[in-house]
């Protein structure tokens, strides 16, 4: 402010204040009192925050791995297996959750949700593309819900709740499902240009249709979603468009190439793609 | 369920989810307002003049305040209870700003830190989150915060309106916050920021003692208030 109080921060010293301030470190002063109850409240609030993301890693990590096996159906031929495969890792992955829905009981879902969404976003993903392989179809949120039912023991938890084992639910948002959906076409589309290159010619169809469909989906919620939707939105369409460019070189060119060198046209047609995947 | 089916369920859950949040608004705002009516009345006690009739003042605000209860009151029911943190940036700002000024009018009437319990009364909410909306810890600290500036400028501002023993209540006050403050464990988060700043009004009050002790002014008014 003034040039005085200025003058009078280079040369004070504590000393000045410090008689003055023998009450405030009173440690039984009720300020103090407040604060420590305080400082134990944001503790265990940051706690269980950190314990979430932890277990939210975890979900992501093992949900990607799921995603990569399941990349393998397009070159293998038992693709029952892999399904299976895959279905045991999605259980070890909802384990996970339960394990999420363990620490919120009791708690605001919602005060929490950002320690855990990309986890659930990626289990989205995951689900999904598993259930889009078996089944050739959306799953539906509460599908998705439906099996992230807990049973529970009460174990120690010292306060009243119901005796015997209880349910635990964990309900994923519709947002969470709409981002993870989103995500999913992208999977979709390197299934595809993956399928083609084994010279499979039904798959890329079916994928055109689908993602057409989500892409319609998608244009329907249009800006009314919250922003992120809108960020995906915008990638949703390159992977569109690969998929449609893809499928149209097949039904032109489909017809003049013998089969087997099918797999070459489209390695170099991939290579081509993939600078706009770096992009991407 | 076809595609467009989960589509369309999903665009109607979003929609009823906007159609909360503009509810929301519209109280917030109002309540916004208000909270700006309360601080154009505490703001006069920077005033020369404004330091004769602080009670007057405070009296004032505290009336402003059932207005304020009537606006919470109102926005508990735009939404689902346990919902609450699912629409809390909507309301978080307002929420500190208020927290600050009931400890504003708190520490002038009685000089001393409001307690949660206290903001929460006034505001006409609770404390704890399970029985209902609720004043969050991180909102209530983040308005004492505001307080610990307000009264560093309080504190020039009474010098210059010829009280200087103020200055010295209020450097008591702010050293104990701040020793309360630096018992918790902060995150790297807006609260954090704020409390950043908390030390800037540490050192300001410290320089106005200072210059008040090296000219006497502070012990002149000590012992005559003693007497």
């Amino acid at each position: 402010m003034s040039k005085r109080e200025d003058e009078g921060c280079g040369r004070k010293r504590r000393t000045e204040v410090g008689p003055k301030s023998d009450d405030c470190m009173n440690p039984d002063s009720a300020v103090i009192a407040a604060f420590k109850v305080f400082q134990q409240e944001l503790d265990t609030k940051h706690d269980k925050y950190e314990r979430l993301v932890k277990i939210s890693r975890d979900v992501t990590i093992e949900s990607k791995r799921t995603i990569f096996l399941l990349h393998r159906v397009t070159s293998v031929p038992d693709v029952e297996e892999i399904l299976n495969e895959a279905d045991v890792k999605l259980d070890s992955v909802r384990q996970k959750i339960g394990q999420i829905a363990e620490e919120l009981r009791g708690e605001d879902l919602h005060q929490f949700h950002r320690a855990f969404t990309p986890g659930i976003q990626e289990y989205v993903e995951a689900v999904s593309f598993h259930h889009f392989i078996r089944h050739r179809t959306l799953v539906s949120l509460e599908e998705i819900n439906a099996r992230l039912v807990f049973m529970r023991e009460n174990k120690g938890v010292g306060e009243v709740t119901c005796p015997g084992p209880c349910v635990l639910t964990f309900q994923i948002t519709p947002t969470d499902y709409l981002l993870g959906v989103a995500d999913l076409t992208g999977e979709l589309m390197r299934m595809c240009i993956s399928s083609v290159g084994n010279g499979d010619m039904d798959t890329p169809f079916q994928l055109g249709g689908f993602l057409r469909e989500i892409h319609d989906g998608f244009s329907y919620i249009g800006n009314t979603g919250p922003y992120e939707v809108s960020k995906k939105l915008h990638t949703l369409r390159q992977s569109l468009g690969k998929v449609e460019d893809a499928c149209y070189t097949l039904r032109v060119r489909g017809s003049e190439i013998p089969k087997h060198m099918l797999a070459d046209v489209f390695s170099s047609r991939a290579a081509h793609l993939d600078p706009d995947d770096a992009m991407v | 369920m076809s595609v467009t089916e989960m589509f369309s369920y999903i665009q109607g859950f979003l929609s009823a989810d906007q159609d909360i949040r503009e509810d929301i608004r519209k109280v917030v705002q109002v309540l916004e307002q208000t909270a700006r009516e309360i601080l154009t009345v505490l703001q006069s006690v920077h005033q020369p003049t404004g330091f004769k009739d602080i009670p007057s003042k405070c009296l004032k605000a505290r009336e402003l305040f059932c207005t304020v209860r009537n606006h919470t009151g109102e926005l508990k029911t735009k939404f689902p209870v346990e919902q609450y943190y699912r629409y809390h940036e909507h309301w978080r700002f307002v929420l500190q700003r208020l927290a600050f000024l009931a400890a504003f009018v708190v520490y002038l009437e009685s000089e001393s830190l409001v307690t949660r319990e206290e903001v929460a009364k006034i505001l006409a909410i609770e404390v704890d989150r399970e029985k209902g909306f609720h004043l969050d810890v991180e909102d209530y600290l983040a308005g004492v915060l505001i307080l610990a500036s307000e009264l560093s400028r309080l504190a020039v501002n009474s010098v210059t309106a010829g009280d200087y023993g103020r200055p010295l209540r209020i450097s008591n006050f702010i050293n104990e916050l701040d020793s309360g403050f630096r018992l918790l464990n902060l995150k790297n988060d807006p609260l954090r920021k704020r409390y950043d700043g908390l030390k800037y009004d540490v050192k300001k009050i410290e320089e106005v003692v200072y210059d008040l002790s090296i000219r006497g002014l502070a012990k002149e008014q000590e012992t005559g208030g003693d007497k």
